[in-house]
């Protein structure tokens, strides 16, 4: 990931099962302040979609998913307040 | 906010109410309001003290001792976590089939706590007008 940005909060679920790092990430967004960026460490494989797709769906900013060894990174930002 | 998704949670066995709080935790992520009603072996799995073992359903049996240790192995949470983990996320309420718990004599304090009200089938019904329904 680009060293110049950097994570208001990180939220590591590796070692949980779909849906459990969606879960994480949602309960953290909600926690959030508005342009905070998350950031997710998983090692689930379908939350790399999941994750992603909940993003772009709930009109936040995807800022990337990345392949490190053994888990991935999903990092947004969020742009969207609370319903 | 008004989409809404209702599970009758009908069978006991694992596998299938792991879909159902999968099912439910998905739901809410997309800010569907959820209701769970567990009924029959549903209900049963609810039982606090219900000397209920977790199973898996007819076409699971030959995979039964294989998945059951990889579910430990991994740390893989049960269903009511699971469904205790998506209420933190979202509105998702359970409820207890009033008939079947009066047919074993039990109340809603002999339930896990994920067990939000006893209801009946007309209001459960009344409430999942409009929404999109699955029967597990």
């Amino acid at each position: 990931m680009d060293e110049k940005i950097k994570p208001t909060k990180i939220i590591d679920a590796r070692g949980s099962f779909c849906p459990g790092p969606l879960m994480e990430l949602i309960k953290a967004y909600k926690a959030a302040k508005l342009n905070d960026i998350i950031s997710v460490y998983s090692t689930d494989s379908g939350t790399k979609r999941d994750a992603s797709a909940w993003i772009k769906k709930s009109n936040n900013e995807l800022i990337g998913v990345f392949e490190h060894e053994g888990y991935y990174e999903i990092v947004m930002k969020k742009t969207k307040g609370e319903k | 906010m008004n989409d809404k998704m209702s599970i009758i949670a009908f069978s006991g066995t694992e596998d299938k109410l792991m879909a159902a709080a999968i099912i439910a935790s998905g739901a809410v992520a997309n800010d569907l309001e959820v209701q769970v009603f567990v009924t029959f072996w549903g209900l049963t799995r609810t039982i606090k003290n219900g000397k209920t073992t977790p199973d898996l359903s007819f076409d699971g049996q030959k995979m039964k001792d294989k998945v059951f240790a990889l579910m430990k192995q991994k740390n893989v949470p049960n269903w009511i976590t699971m469904l205790k983990n998506a209420k933190e996320v979202g509105n998702i309420k359970v409820y207890g089939c009033a008939m079947f718990a009066d047919l074993l004599e039990v109340k809603k304090e002999d339930l896990d706590p994920i067990v939000d009200d006893i209801i009946g089938v007309n209001e459960f019904v009344s409430l999942s007008k409009e929404s999109m329904t699955f029967f597990i």
